[in-house]
């Protein structure tokens, strides 16, 4: 019964897509904003990655959104995890030295390779998100190879609470000196060379540390128990 | 059909994909593979938004030289859009299973039907 | 460059409808994590590099890990 339901409703649902989903043509421009955003990127906000100064300087606003967002259901998977009642803990056998120290080896390397993304973002496909991402892979590689290590919580909170912190103080800079919240208020310099492009790189790179900690803190509050 | 099935294959896959992802929401009863549904779903929408703002024969929008021909990039904002958009979706599948791990320790199992019968 | 995407698009069908039917709910994990990297590449081809990085790296490495990690605290068969 419940299966004939949910059936007959993917039935409906079909209809109603591919009936709306024939009326829309696959590979012809359809909007102006976009093309007005590729030929005036690079003269109004100096960045070379169009998606990148879309992000961060023309659509500033989502992107304070969103990292709040995700604070929150760090914060919550935190307090919902928090309050479990410690069963004995469970024997955890260390790994072999070959994994231990071939763990060891690639760690910093991956943080080099997940700063050097982050540091970019305004040149190179990247960004705070990605690079954020694979610092958070780097740690994940430490708590499955040498398993009695953790990440200090200390270290961690003042991490991402400095990162989110930086983010809302560059926003306000912007209304003192400028008149709107995240104003690109520093010098734009010349495209396609490390310092420029005004505060963005500043910003993806508080964005870039807010990230790897946080996505390195869920993952340290799900392993917890055993 | 060879011309039909050229232009509109990234359709079909993210319309597939929703699909599948509607089904596992609506028919299973292990929470666990509720949460997977929705993981599903979610990758079919971002497919979907990038797929429309594709122009034929287009590249990346980026700046990298400096006498690139921009005349053929693609449309930079769905992107960023799906960009904000995969973060929150992980973020929304860590705390759903967060929830999940606090029911299994409350009830004993991770089954919808008996956990419904449960209720007093 | 047809025949790959749609390889590639059947192998993400393929995949997705895997994860609905195997029991053991590890490997459901798995083939979502294969969907996530199908639909990276499908990324990519699209034009659009920023995206393909951002899915490959959160979706096919994070919430596949995050899903096994939880799946030790509970039940890994689906009754």
């Amino acid at each position: 019964m419940r299966r004939a339901i949910s059936i007959f409703l993917l039935i409906i649902v079909t209809v109603g897509i591919s009936l709306s989903l024939a009326k829309i043509p696959f590979g012809v421009p359809k909007t102006k904003v976009g093309r007005h955003y590729i030929n005036e990127g690079v003269k109004e906000t100096g960045a070379a990655n169009i998606v990148t100064s879309v992000v961060v300087n023309y659509r500033g606003f989502d992107t304070l959104g969103e990292v709040t967002v995700l604070f929150i259901a760090a914060i919550g998977l935190g307090a919902v995890l928090s309050t479990v009642s410690q069963k004995t803990a469970r024997k955890v056998e260390s790994a072999s030295l070959v994994l231990y120290t071939g763990c060891r080896l690639l760690f910093p390397l991956i943080l080099i390779f997940g700063t050097y993304i982050f540091i970019h973002g305004h040149l190179t496909p990247g960004g705070g998100f990605q690079g954020g991402a694979i610092i958070a892979s780097g740690f994940l590689l430490i708590y499955l190879g040498c398993r009695e290590r953790r990440i200090n919580r200390v270290v961690s909170n003042l991490v991402e609470s400095l990162g989110g912190l930086i983010f809302v103080v560059i926003g306000l800079l912007g209304l003192v000196f400028g008149g709107y919240f995240l104003l690109n208020f520093l010098p734009k310099g010349t495209a396609n060379t490390l310092f420029s492009a005004g505060i963005i790189p500043i910003i993806y790179v508080a964005i870039g540390f807010k990230v790897g900690s946080e996505l390195a803190s869920i993952i340290d509050n799900l392993i917890e128990e055993s | 059909m060879m011309s039909f099935l050229a232009d509109y294959i990234y359709y079909i896959g993210a319309f597939g994909l929703i699909l599948i992802g509607l089904y596992i929401i609506l028919v299973k009863h292990n929470l666990i593979k509720v949460i997977v549904g929705l993981g599903i779903l979610d990758t079919g929408v971002n497919l979907f938004l990038i797929s429309v703002g594709y122009i034929a024969k287009g590249t990346a929008p980026i700046f990298s030289r400096p006498g690139i021909d921009s005349e053929h990039m693609v449309d930079p904002v769905p992107q960023a859009l799906v960009l904000t958009a995969i973060v929150i979706g992980v973020a929304v599948l860590a705390l759903a299973l967060s929830l999940a791990i606090r029911l299994y320790q409350h009830y004993g199992t991770l089954n919808l039907r008996k956990i419904r019968e449960q209720r007093w | 460059m047809i025949v790959v995407v749609s390889f590639l698009v059947v192998l993400m069908l393929v995949a997705a409808i895997a994860a609905s039917v195997f029991r053991d709910l590890i490997g459901a994990v798995i083939a979502s994590a294969l969907v996530s990297l199908a639909a990276a590449i499908l990324f990519y081809f699209l034009q659009a590099p920023d995206v393909a990085m951002a899915e490959a790296a959160i979706g096919a490495a994070l919430t596949a890990a995050i899903f096994i990690i939880a799946l030790r605290r509970t039940k890994r068969y689906e009754e």
